[in-house]
């Protein structure tokens, strides 16, 4: 099911320590720079005042800063709670973070590694920062899947109270990592796209 | 006392991974939970794990939880406390 029952009104790509913003590219950082270096720049630039941020593991520090480059004008915000759901997907789980929590084990095991053990916690910190309740899912496949990506949004939109969903793409393993997030809605809004498996394809492949 | 309780707001700052925070900022009575630092029931845990890797000492009684993390100071006491029934 790949129609214009819902549109795509926003994407942030996350890459090579770069942020685009609807195609546009937002800010980048030397790339010389770890993860967690680049990770603390980007906080620093385009959020501060959340702590909690420093908590995170990777993945969610990954995911959280993309929606906090992606909703910061978005009027998602003034939608119920309940209507702002989110489908999420990796290749790697939270296995970066396993590795962690698993070498703390052999001396005393951490708790504050062991909430992280589990890849959607990625999506409940982007919930707690902005305040969504609506229903979420998250997937493992091995690359972006641009036709689960569509369908699965268009689906949740057309047969639940959702009237915005996120979807896409949140990867890590060691340095490696890449975020491809979507807002998607109900409702046409601004320069929006017909979800569908081609358009989301084209700005994950063409943003770079 | 005082020595410890500059000790143990740096173990805590790195612990916790509270980046935004100094020792200079954190005041030796000040609640660590809900008010003050506003700590979590995660970050409990994790300075359950600071007394038992950097003091070796494990809480018998977690009931004791809530009054022993009240503050640095009142963490402080009891570590001196535990260190004497030791000695």
């Amino acid at each position: 099911m790949n129609s214009a029952e819902a549109y795509i009104t926003g994407s942030c790509i996350i890459r090579d320590h770069g942020i685009w913003l609807n195609g546009a590219l937002l800010w980048e950082a030397d790339r010389g720079m770890d993860l967690q270096e680049w990770l603390r720049a980007g906080y620093d630039r385009f959020s501060g005042q959340y702590p909690k941020f420093h908590k995170m593991d990777a993945l969610s520090k990954l995911g959280w800063l993309a929606a906090e480059v992606l909703l910061k004008h978005a009027p998602v915000q003034a939608l119920p709670p309940e209507a702002v759901g989110m489908v999420l997907s990796n290749r790697s789980g939270s296995l970066d973070t396993d590795i962690r929590y698993y070498a703390t084990v052999k001396d005393i095991a951490s708790p504050a590694l062991f909430v992280y053990t589990l890849p959607n916690i990625v999506m409940g910190e982007i919930c707690i920062r902005h305040g969504f309740k609506g229903e979420n899912t998250f997937f493992v496949s091995e690359n972006f899947d641009p036709t689960l990506m569509s369908t699965y949004p268009v689906q949740l939109l057309a047969t639940t109270p959702l009237q915005a969903c996120l979807c896409g793409w949140v990867e890590v393993m060691g340095e490696d990592y890449e975020v491809a997030l979507f807002l998607t809605e109900k409702m046409p809004r601004g320069q929006a796209l017909p979800l569908t498996a081609t358009a989301l394809q084209d700005i994950y492949q063409n943003t770079k | 006392m005082e020595q410890l309780m500059a000790d143990l707001k740096k173990q805590i700052i790195e612990q916790l991974n509270l980046q935004e925070v100094t020792p200079e900022s954190i005041g030796n009575d000040e609640p660590l939970f809900k008010e003050g630092l506003g700590l979590d029931s995660i970050d409990a845990l994790e300075l359950i794990v600071l007394l038992q890797q950097h003091y070796n000492i494990r809480i018998a009684n977690p009931e004791q939880g809530p009054e022993i993390f009240y503050s640095i100071r009142s963490m402080a006491e009891f570590i001196v406390a535990q260190q004497t029934a030791k000695a």
